[in-house]
């Protein structure tokens, strides 16, 4: 039995040796649990915090809009849709085979549904159709049974009630296009987010965005949401007055219905606040709302009458006779203007082997500084601009706020312009001609106005010579955002006070080409300037014919009719632009327009609203 | 061979007195964390694994009563048929799985999935024992008496290795290596094989299957492809390391509870309680097992017989690398290898190959006194 006890022994003695080892691997494993737990514990906490915690993000609701009584014009409606959650999809086609039942679905939906879906972190919903009608969400909660996977939530949309006589003064909203995407604004990234892409809403989108909140969800592995673990609840974003007052801008838009194309400009002489801004015709802005569809856009893009255009602030047009306030301003304060003065008007003006006409065949005969302006007789400005010459027509154009842009807190505001010797040499490379400054004295060649110049120039000859500027909005939530001081243009009270005098002819004494404009009640009567601007060059071989009457022309060549003025005549309040495009004669055309909207004014007291 | 005197014969009472009750209440210990830990792991639910895991142990616990009373004698009579019966089971498998396509390991009985990879574990440290009993000192150290128990090895490990299940052919091996070694196999003899195995190396890489292949090289570069084959892993280590000294508490591991951890209810169990219960509770555990392969490397040490001593120690450095192996590769310190942990996992055939190996581990213990010679009678 010794060799058994041996053969007993060796294994003892090995048996321990390997349950040596053992203890040395556990010691190893004991060792590596502790550098994991321990030693890096906190890591890997942080780490499985981070799988499980996931941070989305809340929508802010976007502030309203409202007028200066407080009326809505751009509200949040509740709106349906209809969404996929990735996670749950298991034959897309089919799902979307089976929503297509009840909500149509283009192929270009379907496209854009399955790159959201491969792009998608499984914790944001893919979006399917938007703006379900009742019938839709009634019908996909019918059969939720064969759309597992999809999913019908309640969001916000924007809706204007006021549609088109608001669609150019408050713009709409879109979705973020990928070049607008910014780090510093997570809230862009938000599945359906809209920001303002014109008017208002764009101007003012930091405004109304408000600041977007989140939520923290703990999340399995697979993406689905567990629980909410902590809430930031969204800042609102705020809401935004403006000095729109919507009574006002209804009657001015339903007092253009009947034109082709026009746009209006009314404000405040002393605050600069719009009362009215309309550009005709409008578009119905909720058509944005969800991407405008390829018929609406072709049409509203194909059309002469430009309805996207905001033609008072993006639209520029020779200003035409109006421009007279100009020259008048220029020689006065050059001492050149002699008001007892006379100028005889044969019909035309000659400067050296050229003859420039005037408007009136035969002409005005013999008319003083009054009789020129209230008759808006091109000799008398022919003869005024010679003597004044461009340059100091220039200057006072620039003055009054011609060639640039008026400061309205409104986007894409156009300059307009002005020409002189030196921009004529810079862009046409020839010298200036004394005859271009006959031309442009009224309002005719290179010059060119948006109507909200007109209106702010008017505005500004009818305060005294404050250099007003139009402002769309009154209030940011509570805080009152109107300017009210304005450094003075440095202009003669008793210039300004001629030229008032002269414009109030224009409307209220017979020889004005506007009588037929004047208003019934005196107290509510208007000051202002006719212009009627040409679109197109008579040729001598017409004129030796008659020019052809604008009746008889094509719309688009039929001239601009235009009107700037004020109200009330003695103490000036309300300051109005009426550009009707190719409408014919200012007289005829604009100034009645401007005095219905003028008298409009008075009666609703537009300045004590609000 | 072996003829049992009436003398040598224990009453049931004297073996229920025999049996080794501390280690039946570290067994039922480990049984009942593992159901436990099934429990959280299946949110606080008996389902789907609690329940049937419970199921399982309770019957494997019978079973293994049972064979705590059988002798050892009976095991050393049996111990080449139930090696050869196992051998063609993974034969049939091997089979099976060529006509079944894919690897296939199983053997569905109906009421009992029969995977024979499993019971080779057992089969083979008893016949390896078996064979090393009957062999003297000086007769071990002849080369040609190494060449049956080493084709009792190579059989069954190529078999596996063909299924492919590297994990079990990995296990196997070694701890048929431990008995080879035990059994007073030179010094030298391992050091030739282990040059050899550095030798061939090389080439068995190429033949290892992709996956395979991934998990090494996942093992050396872990966060290489975190959402690919280093994301067990990864997530792994995360959910064990976030748990801390005291761990998160009981069903409230994050990462186990919120799906990331991959196999939280089969090889990944010890990451649940180590982020449950923290460092503590995964330094418990392996207190726990430490405590498991005391009493088997007494029982070893303790048993009269050399077949008692070789099979004892067989199963306790079996249940060794089984601890060994798991916990190593969810802490990621070796590569991804799919072996359970033993008593704790999920799953109903390892659980009833641990138990069986346990009820014989306890028979050695009730039959220590038993002395059988080399020839297989029994002396007193």
């Amino acid at each position: 039995m010794s060799r058994d006890s041996e053969r007993s022994r060796l294994f003892t003695r090995r048996a321990v040796l390997i349950g040596g080892a053992k203890i040395g691997l556990f010691s190893l494993l004991a060792g590596r649990i502790y550098y994991l737990q321990v030693a890096q514990g906190d890591k890997y906490r942080t780490l499985a915090e981070e799988n499980r915690i996931n941070l989305r993000l809340i929508s802010p609701p976007r502030g309203q809009i409202l007028d200066r009584s407080g009326t809505p014009l751009a509200i949040n409606q509740q709106n349906y849709r209809v969404v996929l959650l990735p996670e749950q999809v298991e034959k897309l086609d089919l799902l979307l085979d089976n929503i297509n039942a009840y909500v149509p679905l283009t192929d270009s939906d379907r496209r854009r549904i399955g790159r959201d879906i491969r792009n998608s972190n499984n914790l944001n919903a893919v979006l399917v159709h938007d703006n379900l009608t009742w019938d839709q969400v009634a019908a996909l909660s019918l059969h939720t049974l064969d759309l597992s996977g999809a999913d019908i939530e309640a969001g916000e949309v924007r809706s204007y009630p006021y549609a088109e006589s608001m669609a150019h003064l408050l713009g709409y909203v879109g979705a973020v296009s990928q070049t607008e995407l910014d780090e510093d604004q997570p809230e862009l990234a938000i599945p359906g987010f809209r920001i303002g892409k014109s008017g208002v809403e764009r101007q003012y989108d930091a405004q109304l965005r408000g600041e977007a909140g989140n939520v923290q969800l703990e999340v399995n592995a697979h993406g689905r949401v567990v629980r909410e673990l902590a809430r930031n609840e969204p800042t609102p974003g705020r809401d935004i007055t403006v000095s729109i007052d919507v009574g006002l801008q209804q009657m001015v838009q339903n007092r253009l219905a009947e034109e082709e194309s026009a746009a209006v400009v009314v404000m405040d002489v002393h605050t600069g606040a719009v009362y009215a801004l309309v550009s005709h015709p409008g578009f119905d802005p909720n058509l944005f709302t969800y991407g405008i569809g390829r018929q609406d856009w072709d049409r509203l893009n194909n059309d002469d009458r430009t309805p996207l255009l905001n033609k008072a602030v993006d639209g520029v047009y020779a200003p035409g006779s109006t421009f007279k306030v100009v020259v008048s301003l220029a020689a006065m304060d050059a001492g050149l203007l002699e008001p007892k003065g006379r100028v005889f008007c044969p019909g035309y003006y000659e400067l050296g082997d050229h003859r420039f006409h005037c408007w009136k065949h035969g002409g005005h005969g013999s008319v003083n500084f009054i009789e020129g302006m209230a008759g808006s007789c091109d000799t008398y400005f022919y003869d005024l601009a010679h003597r004044t010459g461009i340059d100091r027509i220039q200057t006072m154009a620039g003055r009054l706020g011609f060639g640039q842009k008026t400061g309205i807190d409104m986007p894409h505001e156009k300059t307009g312009l002005v020409p002189g010797r030196a921009w004529k040499m810079a862009n046409r490379n020839v010298a200036w001609q004394p005859g271009e400054t006959l031309v442009t004295a009224i309002g005719q060649g290179y010059v060119l106005a948006t109507p909200l110049q007109l209106a702010t120039v008017a505005a500004r000859i009818a305060n005294g010579g404050k250099a007003v500027r139009p402002q769309v909005v009154a209030r940011i939530g509570a805080d009152e955002a109107l300017s009210t001081s304005w450094p003075s243009l440095g202009l003669e009270p008793k210039h300004l006070a001629l030229l008032r005098e002269a414009m109030s002819a224009v409307v209220n004494e017979q020889i004005g080409t506007a009588y037929g404009a004047h208003a019934q009640d005196a107290a509510m009567t208007m000051a202002g300037k006719t212009g009627t601007a040409q679109v197109r060059r008579i040729s001598t071989a017409e004129r030796a014919e008659g020019v052809t009457a604008n009746d008889d022309l094509p719309w688009k060549e039929r001239d601009h009719a235009l009107f700037i003025g004020f109200a009330p005549v003695s103490n000036p309040r309300y300051a109005v632009s009426v550009v009707v495009e190719h409408g014919g004669s200012g007289a005829h055309k604009a100034a009645p327009i401007a005095r219905d909207i003028l008298v409009e004014c008075q009666k609703r007291n537009v300045a004590g609203i609000g | 061979m072996t003829r049992l005197s009436a003398a040598e014969h224990l009453g049931l009472g004297d073996k229920l007195r025999l049996l080794n009750w501390g280690l039946v209440l570290l067994i039922i210990a480990l049984g009942g964390i593992g159901v436990a830990l099934l429990y959280s792991a299946g949110g606080q639910n008996w389902r789907p694994w609690a329940l049937p895991q419970l199921t399982r142990f309770v019957a494997g616990l019978g079973l293994m009563m049972v064979l705590a009373l059988v002798d050892i004698r009976v095991w050393l009579r049996i111990a080449y048929p139930f090696y050869g019966v196992m051998l063609f089971l993974l034969v049939v498998v091997e089979i099976m799985g060529h006509v079944g396509m894919g690897a296939q390991r199983w053997i569905n009985l109906g009421f009992f999935v029969l995977q024979p990879s499993e019971l080779m574990k057992i089969a083979l440290v008893l016949a390896l024992s078996k064979y090393f009993h009957g062999l003297e000192l000086d007769e071990i150290g002849r080369p040609a008496m190494l060449v049956p128990p080493l084709l009792m090895v190579l059989a069954p490990v190529g078999l596996v290795l063909l299924q492919p299940n590297l994990g079990t052919a990995t296990l196997l091996i070694l701890a048929s290596g431990a008995i080879f070694f035990v059994s007073g196999v030179r010094w030298w003899k391992f050091v030739i094989v282990l040059v050899m195995v550095a030798a061939i190396a090389p080439l068995a890489w190429h033949h290892l299957h992709d996956y395979q292949k991934a998990r090494l090289t996942t093992f050396m570069h872990p966060s290489a492809d975190p959402l690919g084959n280093g994301y067990n892993i990864l997530q792994s280590k995360i959910a064990l390391g976030s748990g801390g000294m005291f761990g998160k508490g009981f069903g409230l591991g994050t990462q186990s509870q919120l799906q990331f951890l991959p196999e939280k209810h089969t090889d990944f169990i010890f990451v649940v309680l180590g982020e449950e219960f923290g460092l503590v509770g995964a330094l418990g555990l392996l207190a726990l097992y430490f405590l498991l392969l005391a009493y088997g490397y007494m029982i070893a040490l303790t048993s009269r017989s050399h077949f008692g001593q070789l099979v004892a120690f067989g199963l306790t450095t079996s249940f060794f690398l089984y601890v060994f192996v798991n916990v190593a590769m969810v802490t990621g310190t070796i590569p991804v290898v799919g072996i359970p942990l033993p008593l704790i996992s999920y799953g109903g055939t390892a659980m009833m190959t641990l138990l069986i190996g346990c009820g014989l581990l306890l028979g050695i213990s009730v039959h220590r006194e038993v002395r059988i010679s080399r020839t297989g009678i029994s002396e007193l």
